[in-house]
């Protein structure tokens, strides 16, 4: 029978499976950080138990970490979870790393850098974008902190087999239009929740001629969307993306792997539970108005008004969102200035973000009343960035250049937008707070960010650059 | 974790769709390495207005409310970040029941992770249970076992859940011990993956 790379991988993956029962399901990969770890670790000493397979875990520190004045932490309490989480992978032998090691970055960014993150793994992570990795082909979702202690001792999960859901993004792509713009287009078409209980795979020509980062940007966001997981079938892109990384196979066994990967993608003819289309064309360098990640739209269109939604709900939702955005029904969103530019984040915090914010950036200088910085996703990204010249571009421009962290995403470390300041940023949600208390954020692609961090306000970045041939 | 079964409660209406755990629990106090101490930082931000001084407007802050073990809110609850923090803040501020029309599924799996539990009712029974709750504090009766929800007026519905889960709560047991009775089926899967 035709199947989906869901349902193959799933079937990969039952350790056993009962009537009236979840399926227990083999984790391949774990990917652990400082903040939704203490508690699991702490729980496995306090009932005596060990991690089962600490070779199939990998830590990082990356939501609290400083992005300067390394390695000092100022705060306390913080400090303290960075030396918990040193302890807890010294005492249960697990890889780590560390602030200062070569290969430390957002959790999301090194699994795919590092080639941890292939095709046809069951990934998890006590994070809820750990469904970046299933750009590769991969299962891979975000799960809570008992769960990461049920997977460090037992290196399996209860799960009961998701829904399956296509989104297909037909046609190509507009010139200057960017996977980011996509995926916010996705969530505002189709609202924040319409994933609960799926999983997606993302189809389409447009995917198929996306890179890897672009494909790792779209599946970041399916969280956002309320999705489990959101996936692409693995093809030569894939397998190209991986040839020689640390911890793919090597020699005849990645030829080998690689012929199973490709396998893995999803049969003509299979079915999936739903099915959703969007147009390539429609999708416009996309900004986020209001305080969840579906409240966007074009950058050439006006924020909505009230008499736009039929429902109560939706009428109230909009008025509370745009009191605490500070900001008018029907104003145009070009519009609308900024005092905060965050070019950073696992969703667009890889080299190739940093290049094409960098292409707008060169030879201009930041807006007088901007404070702009740019946090690389990893170290080796930084390191990458700095070799081709992109550090000078942003320092020269009067960006900030930092070592590598979540930082002003979730702004759990020093890096906060001050309350009632507003923030164009390349991260994934723009929740209340979200970036520091009373901040308003506002979504969009690493071009988009940068073209603003310019003009002080919202521009198309279309208008910026000459359209190529 | 603490079985769960009968809960006699008064409800706290939260009439918000889409409440997200950054909401919920905000991330400058995700940094404690302990399960418990969250209830009193529950939607910190909701509770205080910005120079730190309490928002008695907000539905947890007004007094008929106090000591509520079940929380009503509006769709998608629990959705963004898959912070445990979330459902420890909740039940640590004492609440043991959630009831929504839906839940963002990490939060939904969290909540059976600790002996809280998440009910989904349909849009219009939840819709009623927010307009009765903010009118007056308003009574209900929920039992696990028998899958109802029963109003002081009389009001009753009933709720879908799935077996295992509840089987978990009623008995509170330890996820982790029931998976280890699995051993055997995990080394074959490792033998055969090898
Ligand atoms: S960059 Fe933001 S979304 Fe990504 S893992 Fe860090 S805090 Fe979470």
């Amino acid at each position: 029978m035709a199947k989906t790379i869901i349902e193959k991988i799933w079937d990969q993956h039952i350790v056993y499976e009962e009537e009236g029962k979840p399926d227990l399901l083999y984790i391949d990969l774990h990917l652990i950080h400082e903040v939704t770890s203490p508690q699991a670790f702490e729980g496995l000493r306090l009932a005596g138990r060990k991690v089962r397979r600490p070779d199939l875990c990998f830590a990082t520190m990356d939501h609290n970490v400083p992005t300067k004045n390394l390695p000092i932490i100022q705060d306390p309490i913080a400090k303290k979870q960075i030396s918990t989480l040193e302890r807890n992978c010294e005492e249960f032998a697990i890889q780590l790393a560390h602030m200062e090691h070569p290969d430390q970055g957002i959790v999301h960014i090194i699994g795919p850098e590092l080639g941890l993150t292939q095709p046809g793994k069951t990934i998890v992570c006590g994070d809820s974008h750990t469904s970046t990795h299933g750009a590769f082909g991969a299962i891979a979702f975000g799960i809570g902190t008992s769960e990461v202690e049920h997977v460090l001792s037992t290196q399996t999960l209860w799960q009961s087999k998701p829904k399956t859901m296509e989104i297909r993004i037909s046609g190509q792509l507009g010139y200057g239009v960017a996977a980011k713009d996509v995926i916010l287009a996705i969530i505002a078409k189709f609202g924040i929740d319409v994933g609960t209980g799926h999983i997606v795979e993302y189809t389409g020509e447009a995917i198929r001629n996306m890179t890897m980062e672009e494909r790792m940007t779209i599946c970041n966001m399916s969280i956002e969307a309320g999705a489990k997981a959101g996936l692409i079938s693995p093809d030569e892109t894939t397998i190209d993306y991986l040839r020689g990384r640390r911890y793919a196979p090597e020699g005849p066994a990645f030829e080998k792997a690689a012929q199973q990967w490709l396998d893995l993608a999803t049969d003509e003819g299979a079915t999936y539970d739903k099915v959703l289309e969007i147009e390539a064309c429609e999708i416009e360098p996309f900004v986020t108005w209001g305080t969840n990640p579906s409240m966007g739209t074009g950058i050439s269109k006006h924020i909505p008004r009230a008499e736009d939604y039929a429902s109560e709900s939706d009428k109230e939702a909009l008025k509370k969102a745009l009191a605490y955005m500070g900001l008018k029904e029907g104003a145009p969103i070009a519009s609308i200035e900024i005092q905060h530019v965050f070019i950073g984040s696992c969703t667009n915090a890889r080299l190739s973000d940093l290049r094409s914010a960098a292409k707008i950036v060169a030879g201009q200088k930041v807006h007088p009343t901007v404070t702009a910085i740019v946090v690389p996703g990893s170290r080796t990204v930084k390191q990458q960035a700095e070799a081709e010249g992109l550090d000078q571009i942003f320092i020269e421009a009067g960006f900030e250049w930092r070592e590598s962290g979540c930082s002003m995403c979730l702004a759990m470390n020093d890096d906060v937008v001050p309350a009632g300041e507003r923030c164009a940023s390349t991260s994934n949600r723009n929740f209340e707070g979200r970036q520091g208390a009373g901040s308003r954020t506002h979504l969009m692609s690493p071009a988009m960010a940068a073209a603003a961090a310019i003009a002080g306000k919202f521009v198309d970045v279309r208008t910026l650059q000459p359209a190529h041939a | 974790m603490k079985p769960i079964n009968i809960v006699e409660s008064i409800i706290v209406p939260l009439n918000r769709k889409n409440v997200d755990t950054d909401q919920i629990i905000s991330k400058e106090f995700l940094k404690r390495i302990e399960r418990t101490g969250f209830g009193n930082y529950l939607f910190y931000h909701w509770r205080h207005h910005p120079d730190g001084t309490r928002n008695e407007d907000f539905v947890l802050n007004q007094p008929q409310y106090e000591n509520a073990k079940v929380l009503v809110a509006h769709e998608n609850f629990g959705c963004g970040s898959s912070r445990e923090h979330a459902p420890w803040a909740i039940m640590d501020y004492g609440f043991q029941v959630v009831i929504a029309p839906s839940f963002a599924d990490i939060f939904h799996n969290n909540c059976f992770k600790n002996g809280i539990l998440p009910i989904r009712l349909t849009v219009k029974e939840v819709e009623e249970l927010l307009a009765k709750g903010e009118r007056a504090p308003y009574q209900i009766h929920i039992n696990l076992a028998e899958q109802t929800v029963a109003g002081e007026d009389g009001v009753s519905y009933s709720f879908d859940i799935d077996p295992y889960y509840k089987q978990m709560l009623l008995n509170g047991w330890d996820e982790i011990s029931l998976t280890f009775q699995y051993e055997e089926h995990i080394q074959n899967y490792e033998k055969q993956h090898a």
